[in-house]
């Protein structure tokens, strides 16, 4: 049952880009007894067909800016093989804490960040003063 | 050059943690000129075939467990879906709030474990 809320609120966020992979490993590793490497490697996974379905979806709607894609794949590579090398060399105790200290990060940005759709709605609200005034 | 870096530390990221990669793509996409809904689509693109990448060579040092994963996959294709297709149409401040919290609160406890 636990795998299917899981599994379902992960696919939901990370198919928008929103960080669902943070609900994986942090369920694997605080409530499923699984090492911080083996989870992240079952998160990789998961997330492979979770991604290839939302991007079938996302260029559907003609939402995916690819030359951006193009301009950033070739660094995006040589920085996964950096990482991967990385998290292999280092001891699963200290990659835990720096994933959490990541989370933390990542945490205080969602929950302070401004709201941008309130802003762009200020400013419509603002523009519109302006012009009746 | 810059983008060229931009990626290589979403490639990082994403391999070093093996998660997280797309968190900070959203951001920089946007500073390239993307709108939000536009961000978080292409940031998708990006970290997939990242993650291909990340999966291999955690594959080649052991760390892959598909049984692990398939547990977790069929509920995931559907959270996928409905994803995607709100993508369009949600205000995400709230899931971003909600989720901002949980995810703080998770990532102290891990820090005390």
């Amino acid at each position: 049952m636990m795998e299917a809320i899981i599994g379902f609120a992960t696919g939901i966020l990370a198919s928008m880009g929103l960080g669902g992979g943070f609900i994986l490993v942090v369920w694997l590793t605080l409530f499923a007894g699984v090492g911080q490497k083996a989870a992240q490697g079952i998160n990789v996974l998961f997330f492979l067909p979770i991604a290839f379905i939302a991007l079938i979806l996302h260029l559907k709607n003609h939402l995916v800016n690819k030359p951006l894609v193009k301009k950033m794949i070739f660094g995006g590579i040589i920085g996964a093989v950096i990482g991967t090398l990385g998290s292999n060399v280092i001891a699963n105790d200290l990659l835990r804490k720096l994933f959490a200290l990541f989370l933390i990060a990542f945490g205080l940005r969602e929950l302070f960040s401004p709201n941008k759709s309130a802003d762009n709605q200020q400013s419509d609200d603002h523009n519109q003063r302006s012009r009746t005034d | 050059m810059r983008k060229f870096f931009e990626g290589t530390l979403c490639g990082f990221l994403n391999g070093f943690f093996g998660s997280g990669g797309g968190v900070l793509a959203v951001p920089i996409l946007e500073k390239e000129g993307c709108d939000t809904n536009e961000a978080h689509a292409t940031s998708v693109a990006l970290i997939f075939a990242l993650s291909v990448v990340t999966a291999l060579f955690y594959g080649f040092s052991g760390n892959l467990d598909f049984a692990g994963a398939w547990k977790y996959i069929p509920y995931g294709v559907a959270g996928a879906l409905c994803g995607a297709f709100f993508l369009k149409k949600i205000k995400s401040i709230w899931l971003k709030r909600i989720f901002g919290g949980v995810i703080t609160a998770a990532a102290v406890r891990m820090l005390l474990v």
